[in-house]
């Protein structure tokens, strides 16, 4: 018997909680997958520390959405029970690992906006989302300092680490804009100092893409066509298949614990 | 409300007493009160024992553990129905974390964390760390994520050991 998914009001402050926690519980799943299979086991453990603590920061993002939507449901709700339509991630998020380059290469994309992004975050007006963001930044800080560190190496590495370093780049490329969005819902909260306009980050984040590709001898694509969906819940197809396989257990045998 | 009056001074006594001296399960020679993980001990509005805590790192899985551990502690003690709930403001420090607790962490050979105060800077082990073996500071991190999401893992260049160093955070 498979359960069917929850309906979910979404209104602004549960929207937004939903869109962060599902970037990082989607981010930070896809660097469980690497589990087994990073290509040193210092890797192993900074890949599986990082997935870690993004997931820790999508169930503070969870519990904070239950709270204000006041519907019974909790974390394992919103992760479990929504189909891919109904997830809010940046579809940067849920694109498969590709090789190491891929990884390193949009863990560095997103690091470089969620860093200063969770910085802002800390004086916004919502106190638990400031609370949650005063321990995310810290750590994402941490994040993108490996993450940075490991293009340099590959850019500046070997001709091959430096090919599959700028094509992973080129490939991320045109799903970066969407960092950047805010809709309708989104702006009210700006408007009330209860986020933080994504735009206003911008600056931050082409600084520190400029100085890291410039280190690692890669070159910034010059695209300014962008993809878009994910914070509305048009997907790629990856997504489908991630939940597939994430939701597996709870969907087949709904409540189930041990 | 049988329950409030029954709970004087001396049982929330005892109840700090227990839940300060439950560990982490990962570093087990720290308690919850070195760490300054353990936020409060109080009656809640129904009059029931309220232990506060906070968590360390956002995905830091001895959390549930940890919260476990205070209902045992407490249960153990003979104050049974405890309630442990977890507030995430303000956001944890390992500036918080006790002198006594350092002490402890460089004896069990884990580096503590800089000091508070230390700046930003010490979020990347950039004031050095010593080593808790032999003290040299004659150090070099070998990766930037350790065994648990709070931990790095570092050399010793002078009696050439390696060792964990609690991370700034």
């Amino acid at each position: 018997m498979a359960t069917t998914s929850i309906s979910v009001a979404e209104t602004p402050l549960v929207l937004y909680a939903l869109r962060r926690a599902d970037d990082a519980l989607i981010l930070g799943h896809r660097l469980s997958e690497w589990t087994g299979h990073a290509p040193m086991l210092e890797e192993e453990m900074a890949l599986a520390n990082i997935g870690l603590d993004l997931i820790g920061q999508s169930r503070a993002l969870y519990a904070f959405a239950a709270e204000q939507e006041q519907a019974g449901h909790d974390e394992d709700h919103y992760a479990y029970l929504r189909d891919a339509p109904q997830y809010r991630n940046l579809l940067m998020a849920e694109l498969p690992n590709g090789d190491f380059a891929h990884t390193i290469a949009r863990q560095f994309l997103y690091a470089a906006f969620a860093d200063p992004y969770w910085r802002e975050m800390t004086g916004c007006a919502e106190p638990t989302l400031a609370a949650i963001a005063a321990k995310a930044e810290k750590e994402t800080a941490y994040h993108l300092r490996h993450a940075a560190d490991w293009l340099v190496r590959l850019g500046d590495g070997t001709e091959e680490s430096q090919r599959r370093a700028q094509d992973a780049v080129d490939a991320l490329w045109p799903f970066t804009g969407e960092m950047f969005e805010a809709d309708e819902s989104e702006r009210t909260l700006i408007a009330d100092g209860r986020a933080v306009d994504p735009a206003a980050i911008r600056p931050a984040w082409e600084v520190t893409v400029a100085r890291v590709l410039t280190e690692a001898t890669l070159s910034r694509p010059d695209g300014t066509w962008m993809q878009t969906g994910g914070r509305s819940g048009r997907h790629t197809e990856h997504l489908g298949h991630l939940l597939a396989e994430f939701q597996h257990l709870q969907r087949t045998y709904p409540g189930a614990t041990w | 409300m049988v329950a409030a009056a029954t709970i004087g001074a001396d049982a929330l006594a005892r109840a700090r007493e227990a839940a300060s001296a439950v560990v982490d399960p990962e570093i087990p020679v720290l308690t919850i009160a070195d760490l300054g993980v353990l936020r409060g001990v109080a009656l809640d509005a129904e009059g029931r024992i309220e232990v506060t805590i906070t968590p360390t790192y956002s995905g830091c899985p001895a959390m549930n553990m940890i919260a476990m551990e205070i209902e045992l502690a407490l249960d153990r003690a003979g104050l049974p129905g405890a309630r442990v709930r977890t507030v995430l403001s303000p956001a944890w420090t390992t500036d918080w974390m006790t002198e006594e607790g350092r002490r402890k962490l460089r004896d069990y050979g884990i580096a503590p964390p800089p000091p508070p105060g230390a700046g930003r800077g010490a979020l990347f082990g950039a004031g050095g760390v010593s080593c808790p073996l032999c003290g040299s500071s004659d150090t070099e991190e070998l990766s930037a994520f350790g065994s648990t999401s709070c931990k790095s893992l570092w050399r010793c260049r002078a009696c050439r050991e390696p060792f964990d160093h609690f991370k700034c955070h």
